[in-house]
């Protein structure tokens, strides 16, 4: 089993909107699973679904291999997009109430609290009432909580909203910890950096419908155009330009560099590899930058979305 | 898992924290009864007010109505006074007011030329009181000349008392009914107010947790059923306790009060005492104060006692259930009041149909009828029982109930799942509709 979590064929319906059509995804063990979509193509309710929020109309969908049950909740920690506490309850009653939701004893509950509160330098937060608190810190105990009872499957749902670059950081590393520990993650984002950061894998979902899914490298590879960014240092511009252009397909590039005469992004053809193109490159001039263009996971979503 | 007496305790615990909470606890019932003394203190204030009423009696024969009280003052001046002499005295000495009686020739058109000048126009009280008097006066004035002789008349005056028997002998009586009717209201009227109460406060903690957004992570964790029921149980509890509390806490103070300030219990009077105490006043009804102590053992107690927790407990459930789904279907107290409606219509229904037709006949149709409606029949069959319901009868009424409840629990649980999760809007019927097939 290398799937902690499968979703199999999971369709749901909101009265006459379909908001998930026949989605199905794995999530690989030990891995970081970005999910993708943009607003209300239907991430939400397919997370809700695993959490057992609402009901697939059709499909299925398994935790390590078993059909998901209520008892599984135990092994799931969900940040939802859509968060909060109980603004008049203090920090740590509130902390302590909601790992006892998750199934933890109190003293297990308190053993661990005091392991995180002092892990993120916070354990004077106790006694405070969470509208004492910024958002920013409210959103540290918002996170406490959603790992402390140290489930196989975390799901995040923009985990960072909320946070300055230096927490946002810090969170980053506990989530690249937890699965270094070997939690599993979803990841639910629209900042495509912190996607191409942290995520193996991805699955876009567009329209009630998934688009696209696989190794993030896997989908680079297949999203790249075989372009090549070059920059070269030559007297005779113009005509170094033109003999480019009769080979090869091309495009004006702009990229930083120190006094680049030519800069273009060279499309390969069928015949030639990059070795072709440098070496013609080079009989032609002084060459400076050769970097092979590697589709963003932005650009693989935007070009993604706009072709659906 | 079973999360809910965590929810539970909770729930209580942040509703019996809450500051509020605690000053209401604390502070009502001695803003309640500080209201009381404070009512009383004002009605005998009003009452202390001396006033003196001048009598210009032409006539001659009412000379002998107007015996000094308390608080008033009969001044009569004499018969061959001038009417605006007498005004212009009255004025200068500002005095209350000038009774006058014109002079007739005829008894029985006296009636119609009794005037009285005053700066400011007299109370009700005072004027029903003046007529009175001269009604009588001239009543007996009438008869006598009738050649009637009125010492008869009232020597012939009966009080009767109806001694009412049940046909298997228990004695009953009007104290008796009196009681009931005090039992089968306040029982259906605290459960109303309780309703209300706790009710919206159900409805709060609900839209507080929309808004706080915890929602999702809450639910991630529990049932949205066992989160609403959490909600409802822990809310009646701190109910309860606050109820308990009143409760104390007023009989405490009106004890203290009394001992201290010495006001006596017939100052705070309610209609129903003030009944009792004409009645201890009356020596011919003194025994009924026995009667009513027995009486109040005649009650069919265990059966009222039982009845008050199934339909008190029934008909909350019912209508907190709704309360619950009515908060989780909007995001904020403003929007609520569309829903609030056909909440509360049938609970004031209830409570109208329980005062006006129970009293009149507990036994009729309406009454029989609206005590087995769900929606009314918590308050209606409440205010019935003590007046003697077939056992069969409150067996099926809370059977209606119990099948009524448990569909609306149902309910409020579907839309309460969906409603919860939905920000943003505020939705119709027509989508509320559409959530419970989702």
């Amino acid at each position: 089993m290398n799937n902690l979590l499968v979703a199999d064929s999971v369709s749901k319906n909101f009265g006459e909107f379909r908001a998930l059509n026949d989605v199905s995804i794995a999530v690989p063990k030990g891995s970081i699973f970005g999910l993708l979509g943009p607003n209300g193509a239907g991430k939400t309710t397919l997370i809700r679904i695993i959490n057992q929020i609402t009901m697939p109309d059709t499909g299925d969908v398994f935790l390590d291999g078993e059909p998901l049950r209520p008892e599984h909740i135990q092994n799931i920690g969900y940040l939802p997009e859509e968060r909060g506490l109980y603004k008049s309850m203090k920090v740590g009653e509130q902390a302590l109430y909601l790992a006892q939701l998750k199934g933890l004893t109190k003293q297990e509950a308190k053993k661990r609290l005091k392991y995180w509160f002092e892990k993120l330098e916070i354990g004077d937060w106790w006694n405070k009432k969470i509208q004492e608190l910024s958002k920013g810190q409210a959103q540290k105990i918002q996170f406490i909580v959603t790992v402390l009872h140290q489930p196989k499957l975390l799901i995040f749902d923009e985990p960072f909203s909320g946070f300055d670059p230096i927490n946002a950081n810090l969170i980053k590393d506990e989530i690249l910890q937890l699965r270094d520990e070997g939690a599993t993650v979803i990841f639910s984002t629209h900042r495509m950096e912190s996607v191409e950061e942290l995520c193996d894998h991805i699955a876009l979902i567009h329209k009630s419908n998934k688009v696209l899914d696989g190794k993030l490298t896997d989908i680079k590879r297949q999203f790249k155009t075989n372009t090549f960014e070059v920059g070269l240092q030559t007297s005779a511009v113009e005509n170094v330009t033109n003999a480019i252009k009769e080979k090869f397909e091309v495009l004006p590039a702009t990229f930083r560099n120190l006094n680049d005469d030519v800069k273009l992004n060279v499309k390969l053809n069928e015949r030639d590899n990059s070795n072709d193109l440098l070496s013609f490159l080079t009989s032609k001039a002084e060459v400076h930058h050769f970097v092979e263009v590697i589709p963003s996971a932005n650009d693989i979503f935007i070009q993604t979305v706009k072709n659906n | 898992m079973n999360h809910l007496p965590l929810i539970i305790k909770r729930e209580y615990l942040t509703k019996v924290k809450n500051r509020s909470f605690i000053i209401m606890t604390f502070v009502s019932p001695l803003i309640m009864v500080a209201l009381i003394a404070v009512v009383a203190y004002l009605s005998q204030l009003n009452n202390d007010k001396d006033r003196t009423i001048s009598v210009l009696d032409e006539t001659g024969i009412l000379s002998d109505v107007f015996e000094n009280t308390d608080h008033t003052k009969y001044i009569m001046l004499t018969a061959d006074t001038n009417l605006e002499t007498a005004k212009e005295l009255v004025k200068s000495k500002e005095d209350f007011g000038l009774l006058y009686i014109e002079k007739s020739s005829d008894t029985s058109s006296i009636y119609s030329s009794v005037k009285f000048f005053s700066d400011e126009s007299p109370s009700l009280s005072i004027m029903s009181s003046l007529e009175d008097k001269i009604e009588k006066k001239l009543g007996d004035e009438k008869l006598r000349r009738g050649g009637v002789d009125v010492k008869k008349i009232e020597a012939s005056e009966t009080n009767i008392t109806i001694a009412q028997e049940t046909f298997t002998g228990e004695k009953t009586s009007k104290i008796d009914s009196y009681l009931k009717l005090a039992f089968g209201g306040a029982a259906g009227y605290l459960l109303f107010m309780f309703i209300i109460i706790y009710g919206n406060m159900i409805m709060r903690s609900v839209i507080e947790e929309k808004t706080s957004r915890i929602i999702e992570v809450i639910i991630s964790s529990v049932k949205p059923i066992q989160l609403m029921m959490g909600k409802i149980i822990g809310t009646s509890l701190a109910g309860i306790t606050q109820f308990a509390i009143w409760t104390i806490l007023g009989s405490i103070l009106v004890f203290a009060l009394t001992a201290i300030f010495g006001l006596s219990m017939a100052e705070l009077q309610t209609p129903q005492q003030e009944i009792v105490n004409q009645a201890m006043q009356n020596p011919d009804m003194a025994n009924e104060m026995q009667l009513a102590m027995q009486s109040f053992f005649n009650l069919p107690l265990a059966n009222l006692v039982i009845a008050f927790m199934f339909f008190f407990i029934g008909g909350y459930l019912l209508y907190s259930s709704l309360y619950a789904a009515v908060g989780a279907a909007v995001d904020n107290e403003t929007d609520t009041q569309q829903f609030m409606m056909p909440i509360i219509m049938p609970l004031i229904l209830a409570v109208y149909v329980g005062i006006f037709t129970v009293i009149e006949d507990p036994h009729g149709t309406v009454s029989t009828v609206f005590s087995f409606i769900p929606f009314t029949s918590p308050v209606v069959m409440l205010m019935r029982i003590p007046f003697g319901v077939p056992i069969w009868q409150q067996v099926l009424s809370f059977g209606i109930l119990a099948g009524t409840f448990v569909f609306t629990v149902w309910f409020a649980a579907k839309i309460y799942r969906v409603g919860i999760l939905m920000y943003g809007k505020k939705p119709s019927y027509k989508e509320l509709y559409k959530w419970i097939k989702y």
